[in-house]
């Protein structure tokens, strides 16, 4: 019996220290991205071309998502606010959870999916198949090459997307509420632009997709070019990508939330 | 006056961990050789590859590349001398993002300043040479195997290495590609100027290109010789390893108790 215990307390203890040390690691890697990010802001090709895999692939998941998601809160918010005989807030319901909440964190999560993970694939599969040791071979870092332009892709893409997932999810709520429900038009919009502020809402939205931006990427490339060149070691590294991205997600906002708007009214 | 020593590999030693894989290695290669380094799997072979392109470092001993002792260099001028070597991995390892052509000017857009026109020209001369000029166009998911080792070779020679080192080239290919890329080994050896290693198991198609041999077995240097001394070699293990002997030196069976106590016959009879 008490060997068992032992042997737990090991097993927990060498879990701890192996968590810690690849947190580290982790860090030491996205540091190493950030110094060798030269070559991407010299050559601002390399990123263009992976701000077309990440940011414009992105696209159509994110605005057919923030539609919907638009189109269920102005559906959800009507339903409520009538009872209340107050129909025309609608508007600044479907507008301020989007902006301040479900914009950057849901297209966050959407991007972890479909860019984090084919990031952590593509760079995973790179190594599996030799293509990062031979470029290394030609005297090329693929670090400098491979991995920082998909990480100032990410980050550079990820504003615009939860921006886009904020219009068209307010679009969305236009649709519904307006459009088939009837909503005065004018109270819709007039009371949207009274009630959202830029600095308190669209700003801290901006700040928000930014950082989700910076811990999907850099969770997204690190997986991918830490992960054992087999096939399991790349299936692997994609789950843990989506998987710690999006804890990583829900985490960060509500740091940044308690912060952002704290003291607010 | 004999050619230049171009590599020199001095009482070399590597372990993983504690475990031995190369132990005291001794080599040297001139210009213009193609030299085969030959071993069972995991006899070290693709380790040697990596020490000598500065990938590892070993534990002992050193590599000398035209001159500089490889591990004692800085990643800046561990990179510059890269730029001199040129690696044929097992598969190629071509970039599956990139076409051919652009895989074979890929080295030339990184590390030099030539105009676009001189590029293209350059990436035709060179894919000429290994047969595929006519491919440039195709993606790496459109080649065969030989073909995407061609490839591949054309990417290595593509900044005119002073060597180019090759891991297991012959692997998986039919017969006219095998025969394809052991010819094209030796003709681009001879016509560049260059140093070839190839670390293979095949050693009929090696042995008629290569101008010396090594066999590599338990971390050290088995045998060497040229072609000929090597195929007329009545070592054992020389011996077992060219003519493919199923039991020798390197024993068909793997270490275990004997047979009639893992099949239990002594109680059986007793």
């Amino acid at each position: 019996m008490p060997r068992r215990i032992v042997s737990a307390v090991q097993h927990i203890g060498h879990r701890v220290i192996e968590s810690i040390w690849r947190l580290g690691y982790a860090s030491r890697f996205f540091i190493l991205v950030l110094l060798k990010s030269g070559t991407s802001l010299r050559r601002f090709g390399l990123v263009m071309r992976e701000l077309y895999f990440t940011g414009v692939l992105s696209l159509i998941i994110i605005v057919v998502s923030g539609l919907f998601v638009g189109m269920v809160l102005g559906l959800q918010g009507y339903e409520t606010l009538q009872k209340y005989g107050s129909e025309s807030a609608v508007g600044t319901l479907v507008a301020l959870s989007l902006v301040r909440e479900l914009g950057p964190v849901v297209a966050a999560l959407l991007f972890a999916s479909r860019a984090g993970s084919a990031i952590t694939a593509e760079i995973g599969l790179m190594k599996a198949t030799e293509q990062l040791a031979a470029m290394g071979m030609m005297a090329v870092d693929p670090v400098a090459r491979v991995v920082a332009p998909r990480f100032w892709a990410g980050v550079i893409s990820m504003p615009f997307l939860a921006a886009i997932f904020s219009v068209m999810g307010v679009f969305g709520g236009y649709l519904v509420t307006v459009v088939f429900i009837g909503v005065d038009e004018g109270s819709f919009w007039s009371q949207m632009q009274s009630a959202v502020d830029f600095r308190f809402d669209i700003l801290n939205g901006f700040i928000k997709s930014c950082f989700f931006g910076v811990a999907v990427t850099a969770i997204a490339v690190f997986e991918g070019y830490d992960a054992p060149p087999t096939a399991e070691g790349v299936s692997g590294a994609t789950t843990r990508t989506v998987v710690t991205s999006s804890l990583v997600i829900l985490g960060l906002d509500f740091i940044l939330t308690a912060f952002m708007f704290r003291g607010v009214s | 006056m004999p050619p230049e020593v171009l590599i020199e590999v001095n009482d070399l030693s590597f372990s993983y961990d504690t475990r031995p894989i190369l132990k005291g290695i001794d080599m040297s290669m001139r210009r213009g050789q193609v030299v085969a380094i030959m071993g069972g799997s995991g006899s070290g072979k693709t380790t040697l590859l990596r020490l000598i392109s500065g990938a590892i470092q070993p534990t002992s001993g050193h590599v000398k590349f035209a001159g500089e002792v490889v591990h004692e260099l800085n990643r800046d001028a561990l990179f510059r001398l890269r730029r001199k070597m040129g690696m044929l991995f097992q598969f190629g390892a071509l970039f599956t993002d990139l076409s051919v052509f652009d895989n074979v000017a890929f080295q030339m857009r990184e590390h030099t300043n030539l105009p676009e026109s001189m590029i293209r020209d350059l990436v035709l001369m060179k894919l000429h040479a290994v047969g595929l000029r006519g491919a440039h166009q195709l993606m790496p998911n459109a080649l065969s195997g030989g073909m995407a080792r061609r490839v591949a070779l054309a990417r290595s020679i593509a900044l005119d290495p002073m060597l180019i080192m090759y891991d297991e080239p012959f692997t998986g290919l039919d017969p006219i590609s095998l025969s394809v890329i052991g010819n094209l080994i030796r003709r681009l050896t001879d016509a560049l100027g260059m140093t070839s290693i190839v670390v293979t198991h095949d050693v009929q198609e090696s042995l008629k290109i290569v101008d010396y041999v090594y066999f590599i077995a338990d971390g050290v240097i088995a045998a060497q010789g040229t072609p000929k001394e090597v195929r007329e070699s009545v070592a054992p293990f020389v011996h077992q390893f060219v003519h493919g002997e199923e039991d020798g030196p390197v024993p068909f069976h793997y270490p275990a108790q004997t047979y009639q106590e893992d099949l239990k016959l002594e109680d059986t009879f007793a």
